[in-house]
């Protein structure tokens, strides 16, 4: 890890897409005007292409290093550096990333092309365009991060631009429904995810070397096993922790209920996304952090029967779907399966094996079905197909070839990736599990063979106007269409376990990754040939022969008609089957209501005690301006007027002094001479005084009464003041 | 006593300036004639007349109370003309000279 | 020398008695007579005071003229058939109240008061003596009394003049 050489071509693995996303999104819709679809197609085809020579560049580059050495590192941005945290955005590059890179680019860059033709109607074509190109962006981040931070924005990317494209068609609610279904679980897989970041952070930062880079953390990760968190030890707790998103990305049960959905988007998504690249990642995750799940037996056989669970699962419902692209969604679920309990057991290159040949003939099948389904002119349902394979040669041999590769006939890839998982399961001991899966295998093979037959084969059941329109399609179509074919016929001889004479290179490739951490993860990869290995192979295609046979004699010959086996047992298991064992509706009566209770709870919250406390204080506003402008009427404006009431008033009586009557004032005059005069001259004579003061008082008094005793002749009119405004 | 009845002195002068005084105040403030006011007034005058003199007489040597004296005859004289020629013009305007006809302007 | 006395006394009479009348009396006429004779009365009483320009200017000015223009008014205003009942008064008894009480004050005032006596009493001719202080040390208030007398002249006139429209 230490001699990781240092490159700076990396980036633009990530930027090329993400530069066709920005150029498509910000000014996609006025390219398209002026220049056309083409032109938006060149930018995001263009961009992806660039990206598998760049990828191509790195992993030959790799190839050309000492296998130990096989690190490629390139720093883009100086990003976080806070206390113990220290990430920056910064690609890298060992034998693992380099295979998945390869898949997300190559196969990516096919379904890009494919989609010019199968999109070539669609009016915002420029928007499918930028979600695919910045998709391919997020998966890249998500699969050449160095760090969990970096990785985390990747995984939170993809799951964006799944939302953005299941839910593309948006004006149809069903589908907007269904991309919000899964954004959401997916989010339930991300809160799982980031309890499993924190836990790995905090317990090395327990242990003094806290990190959250891969290639720092991988040689102190043991110290997690020593760490106990309420009795578990830590790794166990992030492992588990980290598998809850992987279940969620990986649609394993009970996080699949959003991957049968996701098939409302456009069948290009539904290769892309949910076939090579997005649900692979929760695998891939897994692979990259082998060396923590390999501290906890625990978690590993967690993670195996969750896989082998769902594996088995997912395939009896498959049994039963007449929709094309359910059947291959809910084989998508079921191959995930396998590549989860390939992980869970510890074969991680056997898991990342049958992840590629996976993309392989996924992308084929989904690419073929949205063939089928164009020729069709968008009818879905198997009931109304068939006959189909002479107007449609090249979907049909393709289809066929991608069938039999996923039931695991030899020598196709899916032969040589399923058989080494199940081998890698007998081998560890998990001898149920094997059941499980070998069981999987069987009915894998018996409905994707039921499919082939059903739509390819027999007479055509459309209708007369469909039937004159079927066509095979253009070649920008039908070309990734053969060479995703060829893929799914030779990519196998990569993997050919030393039981047959190879040397199974592709383990090697991958080996140095998976050698290094401790635990029993590292599986010798020139380990003894032991016949029980032949054994098995014979076991696993005999059982995917027969599935096959069982759908021949039911979908082609008709000899054995499907209501016998619908009908068994009074119906009942095959209404479980066919309505998905009623999970999506538990789910509902359950967390989802759960959820819309809280909703509804704070919802009332809101209106009843936050909106009253609001209002309440609004009120309390307007009642103290109330009260405000009250008191300025009554109060203010009744000093106001009452002053000058006052001076009317006084005034009123005072003029009445003035009575005209001469006598009166001849009173006054005299009163006023005889007051001035003896005033001063109050003398020591009682008498006097006494006297004098009787005189006085008998004039003010007189004269006061008379003044305010007389009736008022004339009232002014009132004149008020004030400011108040008339209402 | 006898003296004092028979020996004219300054306080004889006075009394009678003092009742001619009080008679023309009361005059003054009962009347509703406005001549009869006016007769009041000259009362009144010609009562300060007899003080001035009596002092002038008694209490000063000089000549300047019956000066003064005289300049109060003038000035009596002058407001009763005016004083006369008002009570005229009201009894042209009111036909009666009557004290309390006279309100048009009262309050 | 009861002499003095006694023409004192019958000239106080008169003139109070004539005031009395003046004031008392109900008929206009009467109380305009009666005026007459309070000036004569002290007139008579400057003689006594040996003042005698000022007497004769008594009796030349109040009664030829003021008394005259007084009567004059009389006859000039009061309805014939009104006689009896010309010169009525009203609130007696609050007058009577106020005029005893100033009488009464003022008359204690007299009668206690100790009055400057001078020992220079003169009787003697004033006329020149009155004339020398006219136009001595008089000299502006006999001015102003002119003008005066000649603004009362003018205002009379503009006051009782008839508007002739």
């Amino acid at each position: 890890m230490e001699h990781a050489v240092l490159v700076s071509y990396l980036r633009w693995i990530v930027l090329l897409p993400l530069l066709g996303a920005a150029v498509n999104g910000i000014v996609g819709a006025a390219i398209q005007k002026r220049y056309g679809k083409g032109a938006i197609s060149v930018i995001a085809c263009t961009v992806v292409g660039l990206a598998f020579l760049f990828s191509l560049r790195a992993f030959l580059h790799l190839w050309g290093l000492p296998p130990e050495q096989r690190f490629l590192l390139d720093r883009l941005l100086y990003w976080i550096h806070i206390g113990d945290l220290n990430v920056d955005i910064a690609f890298w590059v060992d034998p693992l990333s380099a295979v998945m890179i390869l898949i997300v680019t190559g196969i990516g860059g096919l379904i890009h092309v494919y989609a010019v033709g199968y999109m070539h109607e669609e009016e915002s074509y420029w928007r499918f365009f930028t979600f695919l190109n910045l998709f391919t962006a997020a998966m890249l981040t998500l699969v050449l991060a160095d760090n969990f931070l970096l990785m985390f924005v990747g995984w939170e990317g993809v799951g964006l631009c799944s939302y953005a494209l299941i839910g593309f068609w948006y004006k149809e609610h069903a589908n907007t429904s269904a991309g919000n279904k899964a954004f959401i679980v997916n989010r339930i897989g991300d809160a799982g995810f980031t309890l499993g970041v924190f836990t790995i952070f905090w317990g090395l930062g327990a242990a003094g070397h806290a990190s959250a880079v891969f290639r720092d953390i991988v040689p102190y990760a043991h110290h997690l096993a020593e760490i106990s968190v309420l009795g578990v030890p830590a790794a166990t707790l992030a492992a588990l922790f980290l598998f809850v998103g992987a279940t969620g990305k990986s649609a394993q049960i009970p996080l699949y209920v959003w991957l049968p959905d996701a098939m409302a988007g456009p069948t290009p998504v539904s290769a892309l996304i949910h076939a090579a690249t997005m649900v692979t990642a929760g695998v891939y995750m897994m692979a990259r952090l082998h060396f923590l799940f390999s501290l906890s037996p625990v978690a590993l056989n967690v993670v195996a029967t969750i896989g082998a669970l769902t594996a088995l699962f997912a395939a009896t419902i498959g049994l039963a779907q007449n929709d094309i692209k359910r059947v291959l969604a809910y084989s998508t679920v079921s191959q995930l399966g396998y590549m989860v309990l390939g992980a869970g057991v510890g074969a991680f290159g056997a898991a990342i094996f049958h992840l590629m040949t996976h993309a392989f003939f996924k992308a084929c099948l989904f690419l073929g079905a949205g063939s089928v389904i164009h020729a069709m002119g968008g009818e879905q349902d198997m009931r109304r197909m068939g006959g189909l394979k002479e107007k449609m040669p090249y979907t049909f041999w393709t289809f066929l070839i991608s069938t039999a590769a996923i039931a695991g006939i030899p020598p196709l890839a899916g032969f040589f990736s399923k058989d080494e998982i199940l081998w890698k399961v007998f081998a560890s001991g998990h001898r149920a599990l094997w059941v499980l899966g070998f069981l999987g295998a069987g009915l894998t093979a018996f409905y994707m063979s039921r499919q082939v037959f059903m739509v390819f084969f027999g007479e055509c059941r459309a209708d007369h106007h469909t039937r004159h329109h079927l066509h095979e399609s253009p070649p920008v179509m039908t070309y990734p269409l053969l060479i995703l074919a060829a893929g799914a016929l030779f990519a196998g001889f990569l993997g050919v376990p030393a039981a047959l004479g190879g040397s199974n290179r592709f383990e090697q490739w991958l080996e140095p990754v998976f050698a290094v951490g401790h635990g029993h993860g590292a599986h010798a990869v020139h380990h003894a040939v032991e016949p029980i290995e032949y054994l098995l192979m014979l076991v696993s295609v005999g059982i995917a022969l027969a599935g096959i046979f069982l759908a021949y004699l039911m979908y082609y010959r008709g000899s054995l008609s499907p209501d016998l086996f619908s009908a068994a047992a009074g119906g009942k298991p095959y209404e479980w089957i066919y309505n998905k064992y009623y999970i999506d509706e538990l789910y509902y009566a359950t967390f989802v209501r759960l959820t819309f209770f809280f909703c509804w709870l704070g919802a009332s919250f809101d209106r009843y005690v936050i909106d009253f406390i609001v209002d309440g204080a609004a009120r309390v506003a307007a009642f103290l301006s109330w009260l405000n402008g009250w008191f300025d009427n009554l109060v203010i404006d009744g000093i106001v007027n009452a002053i000058a009431d006052a001076t009317f008033a006084l005034g009123n009586r005072l003029r009445q002094v003035q009575t005209g009557n001469i006598n009166l004032y001849l009173y006054v005059i005299v009163g006023a001479v005889v007051a001035v005069q003896f005033l001063p001259r109050l003398s020591s004579d009682i008498l006097t005084t006494i006297l004098f003061a009787v005189v006085v008082a008998l004039i003010v008094i007189g004269g006061a009464a008379w003044v305010f005793a007389r009736r008022p002749l004339w009232r002014p009119p009132v004149l008020r003041g004030g400011t108040t405004q008339s209402h | 006593m006898s003296g004092a009845l028979f020996e004219i002195g300054l306080r004889h002068f006075l009394c009678v300036s003092l009742f001619v005084f009080v008679l023309g105040l009361y005059c003054v403030l009962t009347r509703k004639n406005a001549i009869g006011i006016l007769m009041g007034v000259e009362l009144i005058l010609n009562s300060a007349n007899i003080n001035y003199l009596a002092f002038s007489h008694f209490s000063s040597g000089r000549y300047d109370g019956q000066v003064f004296a005289l300049f109060v005859i003038m000035l009596a004289a002058a407001e009763a003309v005016i004083g006369l020629a008002i009570v005229l013009g009201i009894y042209q305007n009111f036909a009666t000279i009557d004290v309390e006809a006279t309100d048009n302007l009262q309050g | 020398m009861p002499m003095k006395a006694i023409i004192f006394y019958l000239l106080a009479l008169l003139t109070v008695g004539s005031a009395a009348v003046v004031a008392f009396s109900r008929n206009i006429v009467y109380s305009a007579f009666s005026l007459l004779g309070t000036f004569m009365g002290v007139a008579g009483l400057y003689v006594l005071l040996a003042a005698d320009f000022v007497a004769v200017i008594q009796v030349l000015i109040y009664v030829g003229g003021i008394l005259v223009l007084i009567i004059f008014a009389v006859m000039l205003t009061h309805r014939i058939d009104d006689v009896a009942v010309s010169n009525r008064s009203v609130g007696r008894i609050p007058a009577a109240v106020i005029v005893v009480s100033v009488g009464v004050l003022m008359g204690t005032a007299i009668v206690s008061a100790r009055w400057a006596q001078t020992a220079n009493v003169r009787v003697a001719p004033t006329t020149a003596g009155i004339g020398d202080a006219f136009l001595g040390p008089y000299i502006l208030p006999f001015e102003l009394a002119s003008v005066v007398l000649l603004v009362a002249l003018i205002g009379a006139i503009v006051v009782s003049r008839k508007e002739i429209r």
